[in-house]
């Protein structure tokens, strides 16, 4: 196991975020939390990379405590924030080297990592243009290449497609594809039930519930077919599974 | 850990270098304030019209009225004045002071050797009053000692002595020279303060912060990085506010231009941390720039001698005063330029000077978070 998610529960003052969420993720996996606005997918993976603290519950990757390894989990992993974070007055070539410094990239490997980076970006022809001045999905490319320049064990993104056109968005997914038969490990979040397909296993999230998980089609088949739909899909799972956690709420 | 604070450094001067409409502000900014500042602001007097209700109309009240014109301090209204319109006179600021000699001027004098003359000053701004006073009453005792002479051999009282203070230093009383090193102190707190808290919280606000902070990068290494860069920027600043100061006013520079350099240097230091300090707190650009000009522009005016002399404020005020930055940096540069002093006198200054850098960039460190709470 990669990544080791225990009774995690965490609130904002009186707000809960998350409540008691359990999920294991293993080494090579694309797993997928999937979930609403306000599932709880931020929190949780702001607390898997260290940046915020759990209430209760135990977080891991690779053997490593999220709140008293922090060092040591920051050093293996790549971290994509939901928002573009990547400095706009720099150019892609810049943000590029500076991350690797950031990650002690030893100097002379620099020049390969980029030239591999750029490859499956096919951002070398715009490596001078500021990264302000590049279209919403070559951001997110830039983005991910800056997470990848340290060959980190574990990938984390959170909503990278947000916001992104189409084709970019595929564009997008075949990356992460390829990345996982390289043999990194991707946890990605996304609101979009065609994006949740594409993982290997996902863990369904409702205002900081764990709602289900399993494999997408595992998924599918433990729902009964209706009367509407015959041959449900992973949206009609999602919906009625969101529906009955709001009338046992209530 | 070299090699991550090179990278900062070498991004925050690409930062600086793109973004020329700051740098250009950065620049310009203290030239425009010493113009302005140099100019406009002075606390030496001239041309104070004064009026005149002569009762008495003798040679002597003459004698009086010409001693004032006579100063270059004084200039006279031109026409009489009547008692009726003293207020108005003063409510138009016409006039700043007004001199009434009584009729019996003369008489009094000659029959016990002494007469009364009631001076009117406007006050309502009440540093030129007292100014104003001040003048007025060394011209009377000008007067005095010219009348006692003619009347000495009538076996009045001789003078004694007189007081012929030497003025040092400064020997013109120049206020220019006595504002510009505070000035100059000023405008490094200002604009180096505001450089580094803008810098961070920008990271924050951008959400950059939380990007780096998802790396080995350790929180001295982010703040060493970040402050290196804007102490050149600070001291380029400090020459640029010292040769336009040299340029436009002549203000003097008697000491060691290194030492001044040196000690320039720390307290740009000090102002950095300080402004680092407030980006730790804060969490927009927005409130970090309305905190750090507030908790730097009025404590630095008016509590460090810049303007208002340290001694005479009460005491909890003059407690205060000792943890600003600025009032040491002013006895240092002051020193410096004006009286030509060197380290000798000058280090219990730098000492403490350097003492509060180190206490506010180690604050500074200890509150930096690398965490997003």
């Amino acid at each position: 196991m990669l990544i080791e998610v225990r009774n995690f529960s965490r609130s904002y003052g009186t707000r809960p975020a998350v409540s008691d969420l359990d999920f294991t993720v293993r080494r090579g996996e694309l797993f997928g939390l999937i979930g609403p606005d306000g599932a709880g997918k931020t929190t949780t993976m702001r607390t898997l990379v260290t940046l915020l603290r759990p209430d209760a519950g135990t977080l891991t990757v690779a053997g490593n405590d999220a709140v008293r390894d922090t060092r040591s989990i920051r050093s293996m992993i790549g971290y994509m924030p939901q928002r573009f974070s990547l400095y706009p007055d720099l150019s892609v070539e810049q943000n590029l080297r500076f991350f690797g410094e950031l990650f002690s990239v030893p100097k002379t490997e620099l020049p390969a990592r980029l030239e591999r980076l750029y490859r499956f970006s096919r951002l070398q022809p715009f490596a001078r243009r500021l990264a302000g001045r590049l279209s919403g999905g070559m951001k997110q490319k830039l983005a991910l290449s800056c997470t990848l320049i340290h060959n980190p064990v574990l990938l984390v993104l959170d909503e990278p497609t947000t916001g992104v056109d189409p084709v970019s968005r595929h564009e997008f997914w075949d990356i992460l594809r390829e990345l996982r038969t390289q043999g990194v490990t991707i946890l990605v979040s996304t609101p979009y039930m065609d994006e949740a397909r594409l993982c290997d296993r996902i863990v369904i999230m409702h205002e900081g519930r764990a709602l289900a998980q399993g494999t997408p089609d595992e998924l599918i088949a433990s729902r009964p077919a209706t009367l509407t739909s015959l041959a449900p899909s992973l949206e009609d799972v999602f919906i009625s599974l969101i529906e009955e956690n709001t009338r046992h709420a209530n | 850990m070299k090699r991550r604070v090179l990278a900062i450094m070498r991004k925050e001067f690409t930062h600086i270098f793109r973004d020329w409409r700051t740098l250009l502000i950065i620049i310009l900014m203290p030239i425009m304030m010493i113009v302005l500042y140099g100019y406009a602001i002075t606390l030496d007097m001239r041309n104070i019209v004064f009026g005149v209700i002569d009762d008495a109309r003798t040679p002597e009240s003459r004698a009086l009225v010409e001693a004032f014109a006579e100063n270059g301090f004084f200039v006279p209204l031109g026409r009489d004045v009547r008692r009726a319109e003293v207020e108005k006179l003063f409510m138009r600021r016409e006039a700043l002071l007004v001199i009434v000699i009584p009729s019996d001027f003369n008489t009094q004098f000659e029959r016990s050797g002494r007469s009364r003359v009631q001076l009117l000053i406007d006050a309502s701004d009440s540093n030129i009053g007292t100014f104003v006073s001040n003048y007025a009453e060394q011209v009377l005792q000008q007067y005095n000692l010219r009348m006692n002479d003619g009347l000495r051999t009538d076996g009045r009282l001789p003078v004694l002595f007189e007081i012929a203070p030497r003025i040092l230093y400064n020997p013109d009383m120049n206020s220019t020279f006595f504002f510009v090193p505070g000035l100059v102190a000023l405008i490094l707190m200002l604009i180096s303060a505001l450089l580094t808290s803008i810098a961070i919280t920008r990271e924050k606000e951008t959400g950059t912060m939380e990007q780096i902070l998802v790396s080995p990068v350790h929180a001295r290494e982010i703040i060493i990085g970040k402050v290196l860069p804007y102490i050149l920027l600070g001291l380029l600043n400090a020459s640029i506010i010292l040769v336009s100061a040299r340029l436009l006013f002549d203000v003097p520079m008697r000491g060691s231009l290194p030492l001044l350099g040196l000690l320039t240097l720390i307290y740009v230091f000090v102002a950095l941390s300080f402004g680092l300090l407030i980006s730790a707190v804060a969490r927009t650009q927005l409130i970090a720039m309305f905190m750090t000009l507030m908790a730097t522009i009025l404590p630095t005016i008016m509590l460090s001698g810049f303007i208002f002399p340290i001694d005479s404020m009460p005491t909890v005020l003059r407690w205060l005063a000792h943890v600003i930055p600025a009032t040491w940096f002013l006895e240092i540069i002051r020193g410096i330029m004006l009286k030509g002093v060197g380290l000798r006198e000058l280090w219990p200054q730098s000492l403490i000077l350097t003492g509060l850098g180190v206490l506010l960039v180690a604050n500074a460190i200890r509150r930096f978070r690398m965490r997003l709470e």
